[in-house]
């Protein structure tokens, strides 16, 4: 494919969208307030699992300036479920959620009523008068809990296990037959959540005579969330608008359809007045997705030099109480990942999916791949310990060349196809990370006791999934005053697109920065949209506004050829104006300016091929052994994203995710007791990382080898900065305690888990 | 349930609203003053979020009741100081500068702390902006940008303070 050349490509330009930002004049959600909005507050069940015998809402009613309490039986007998958008394995269809308990709860945060009130404060009022009354069932806290099926949250479905599976490439058993090694380990990555800043939030208006309805707040996946909507509640797609407005950060969990993205719209409709709901800390921990929590046996075969001949392995997934949109993401592609970038012949892995009493599971930052990357790594590093083989010598070997790219991995997953990794240099990108990092320097210090603390270090390569396709669309409106509108399906939640589009469109159309408003993920922008999820917005939102800028030049063209009389082949299109062969001239403005007709086009770009991200991470740390606590001295993270359309937001948000996994390591945790009762849902239990904890962390972005499925030649960028933070930072932990023996196995990395793992190496 | 009515400065212009002793000063700013700069991430003064400055202070404004604000002077994130015909003030252009905002939802929590800071210790360095913005949380960036941008925004202070 031809690449488009660049001059705002490649630049790191201040944002567009960073004026509004910071003079305070943004529009989120809780900004935005119709005359005559009720204000919604939701009734959650403070019971992991029971029944729900009577809610009595008599003196919630009574309250001055509540209106309306409404439970299950208000929506009807048949209450509709939230449907799977992504992942959707065999079983799944039995384990969805209804969009307000009926009959059971299953999780605490579960909506069992919403109340509509004058004030969000007297909403919460009536809340604490709502007479619920629930019999208490046997919860369900864990994966093993629910393995062995003694409470069972769908009784009709007689089983805890919604889904099992085994995928494989190669033959798993032959390898292990003929292996000089092998080592068996059980592995467990912990529940833990993305904590977008701004929570979720959702403003409903019903036009009863137009019958028309609006939703604010929406965003990543806004045209199948319309979908969903309009099926709920009876209604055609075009009768309901999805807006997007400015969104306080997403990282996968939030603009999911929600049980809230029915109630509150159901709610405006039935009351006929604007509702609005602003989900506070404590319900977003309680009641958006969860992640992460996987349990992976895993086994490695290798010859006696280092060379990797298999995997096999288990991986358990507590999915929580329900499946929602994300389906079977986050176990498959933790079964996935495991490969790596590395030579595998043969793999063979075994996915179950558990229903357990917790808030359900989706999509975070990296999903599976964080998971998958720690797993593998961990062990690949016990096998180099056990086989004397160097670490950093040990994944030389076994790397993937760019000689033998493209490289299939088979179809490790049920629901896609076969897929291969693109194009690379995952040598070379280990290699720059090693010596940026000064590796061989810092690795002098591994496993030496200096000052009360162990050192360690290691590196490791990771190649992480993104563009994910089938389309996306855009759509251009040239305006009289020269402006070019872009109407987009991807949908922004801070990552800087209103920047990034216009960097592309600047360079496709050759027109400066600043003619470019970019309007973002509504419903009311284009025909069709996919919307922002798995670092797709770039590589397919912006291939798209490629081939819309291609239909625009040409409607100009032939626009201009109108007015001046020649044939639309004759007329050349640059730098803003439109030429006839004899010379005479129009700027894009005076074209549409005096069109017959407005100047608008849409194009879609189409796309199944995956781009493949890569790199390495490498870290030093200083593990305090009388305490557990660990300092992170150094890290850096190397991704080549193939084309970096804004190098300082490409950055940005490597540096962001890679702060966010060292959060994941070592401080979230969503910790839940025997009785499936969340123990921590408030910012004071639960710890993200903050601006003293981890100062020291750097990020190098690549452009070595452009994707070959688009033409802008980008590959994802911004999960690539997560992927491998914990394995990266579990395998230097136990290269500083490798005289102990200490072989961290289970996140999160906390103080005390630490200093027990080393107490009880001591004690042999 | 009875309101009462509470005076105050914000951003220069003298406000009275009238709230019900229940009502944090947050919300007050956002609901009855639609000053909608101040963000709410918490509710429970852990996230710094909604930081405003009361009478020269960095404080939570979702741990303030709007009654104790009373005869206090106020600056939110829409009155942090900018030039004449400047869009963005010298702490803010250096954020942009630096892109220390992603989502730009902590955003106004951060600029106020940050201002009150460099307002009383224009050379305050990396590990006292660090110690100082710990109370606030970012998502998206890592701090890394943010703490540069404070750094980069400190000559404008400098030259103030020396002029006081």
């Amino acid at each position: 494919m031809t690449i488009v050349p660049n001059t705002l490509i490649g630049q790191g330009l201040e944002r567009t969208e960073d004026l509004r930002f910071l003079t305070g004049t943004g529009t989120f959600v809780d900004d935005y307030e119709p005359a005559g909005t009720l204000h919604a507050a939701v009734l959650r069940s403070s019971v992991a699992h029971g029944r729900i015998i009577e809610l009595n809402k008599d003196a919630a009613l009574k309250i001055p300036g509540v209106h309306a309490v409404l439970a299950a039986s208000d929506i009807g007998t048949d209450i509709p479920t939230i449907p799977l958008r992504l992942a959707p394995l065999s079983g799944f269809e039995k384990y969805l959620q209804p969009v307000i308990a009926h009959g059971k709860v299953r999780y605490v945060g579960e909506p069992v009523a919403i109340v509509l009130a004058d004030s969000r404060a007297l909403a919460e009022d009536a809340l604490e008068v709502l007479d619920l009354t629930i019999q208490p069932l046997e919860a369900v806290p864990d994966w093993t809990a629910a393995e062995r099926d003694a409470a069972i949250l769908f009784e009709q479905n007689g089983t805890n296990v919604a889904t099992r599976y085994k995928a494989n490439i190669g033959d798993v058993d032959a390898q292990f037959r003929a292996a000089d090694y092998t080592r068996k380990e059980k592995f467990r990555t912990h529940r833990h959540t993305a904590l977008p800043m701004e929570t979720r939030g959702v403003v409903a208006e019903w036009d009863a005579a137009a019958g028309h309805l609006k939703v604010s707040g929406a965003t990543k996946v806004n045209f199948f969330n319309r979908r969903a909507l309009a099926k709920m509640l009876d209604l055609p797609e075009s009768a309901i608008d999805l807006l997007e407005l400015d969104v306080g950060g997403g990282f996968g969990v939030r603009g999911e359809f929600y049980p809230e993205d029915f109630l509150i719209p159901f709610a405006a409709r039935k009351v006929g007045r604007p509702v609005k709901w602003i989900e506070d800390r404590r319900e977003h921990l309680l009641a958006i997705n969860h992640s992460r929590e996987i349990d992976c046996e895993l086994e490695i075969a290798c010859r006696r030099d280092g060379t990797m001949m298999a995997l096999r392995g288990k991986i358990h997934g507590d999915m929580g109480a329900y499946i929602r949109t994300n389906g079977g993401v986050v176990p498959a592609k933790a079964a996935q990942f495991l490969h790596g970038p590395y030579r595998l012949p043969a793999i063979e892995v075994e996915v179950a999916a558990y229903m357990t009493t917790k808030t359900p599971v989706g999509t975070y930052r990296a999903p599976g791949r964080f998971e998958a990357n720690f797993f593998r790594e961990r062990l690949m590093d016990m096998a180099a310990r056990d086989l004397g083989v160097d670490p950093v010598t040990f994944r030389r070997k076994n790397l993937i060349t760019e000689a033998e790219l493209p490289y299939s991995i088979g179809q490790l997953v049920p629901y896609e196809t076969e897929t291969q990794y693109d194009s690379g240099d995952y040598v070379g990108a280990f290699e720059r990370c090693l010596a940026e990092f000064g590796y061989e320097e810092k690795e002098a210090l591994a496993g030496k006791h200096m000052e009360g603390r162990y050192h360690g270090v290691a590196a490791v390569p990771f190649v992480e999934s993104g563009g994910a396709g089938p389309r996306e669309n855009a759509r251009m409106t040239l305006g009289p005053d020269g402006m070019v509108t872009i109407g987009m399906g991807s949908s922004a939640l801070g990552q800087g697109l209103e920047t990034v589009f216009a960097q592309i469109a600047g360079d496709a159309l050759s027109l400066p920065f600043e003619r470019f408003r970019i309007l973002h993920g509504s419903t009311t922008l284009v025909e069709e949209g996919f919307g922002t999820y798995h670092s797709r917005a770039v590589v397919m939102g912006g291939s798209a506004i490629l081939e819309t800028a291609k239909k625009l030049r040409q409607a100009i063209r032939e626009a201009a050829a109108i007015q001046f009389g020649c044939g639309a082949e004759t007329v050349t299109v640059a730098d803003g104006r439109a030429t006839a062969s004899d010379g005479r001239s129009l700027s894009f403005g005076a074209v549409a300016a005096e069109a017959d007709s407005v100047i608008m086009v849409e194009a879609t770009f189409s796309n199944a091929k995956r781009t493949y991200s890569y790199g390495a991470h490498a870290a030093h740390v200083a593990v305090d052994d009388r305490t557990g606590h660990v300092e992170v001295l150094d890290y850096l993270a190397v991704e080549d994203v193939g084309r970096a359309i804004n190098p300082a937001i490409v950055h940005g948000q490597a540096l962001g995710a890679l702060v966010q996994g060292l959060g994941g390591v070592f401080l979230d945790h969503l910790i839940y007791d025997e009785d499936a009762q969340l123990l921590n849902a408030s910012l004071a239990d639960y710890l993200v990382p903050t601006a003293t904890d981890f100062p020291n962390v750097r990020g190098v972005t690549l452009e070595l080898r452009p994707s070959p499925s688009n033409p802008l030649g980008a590959k994802g960028a911004g999960e690539g900065g997560i992927v491998a933070v914990a394995a990266t930072i579990a395998n230097a932990i136990a290269n500083a305690l490798s005289s102990l023996g200490v072989e961290p196995k289970v996140l999160p990395l906390t103080p005390p888990v630490l200093w027990r793992l080393i107490q009880e190496a001591r004690q042999g | 349930m009875a309101t009462r009515t509470t005076r105050f400065t914000v951003n220069g212009k003298q406000v009275q609203v009238d709230v019900e002793p229940r009502t944090s000063l947050a919300d007050a700013l956002r609901r009855n003053l639609k000053l909608t700069g101040t963000h709410i991430g918490c509710e429970h003064g852990a996230c710094g979020t909604c930081t405003i400055i009361v009478d020269g202070a960095a404080i939570r404004s979702c741990l303030m009741l709007a009654a104790q604000a009373d005869g206090t002077q106020i600056t939110t994130v829409e009155g942090l100081p900018r030039g004449r015909g400047e869009a963005l003030g010298p702490l803010a252009a250096s954020f942009r500068k630096h892109h220390a905002l992603q989502c730009g939802f902590c955003t106004a929590g951060i600029l106020t702390t940050a201002h009150a800071l460099l307002s009383e210790e224009p050379d305050a360095d990396a590990d006292r902006i660090r110690e100082v913005l710990s109370g606030n949380l970012c998502r998206c960036t890592g701090y890394v940008s943010i703490i540069d941008a404070v750094l980069d925004a400190r000559p404008a202070y400098q030259t103030q303070k020396a002029a006081e």
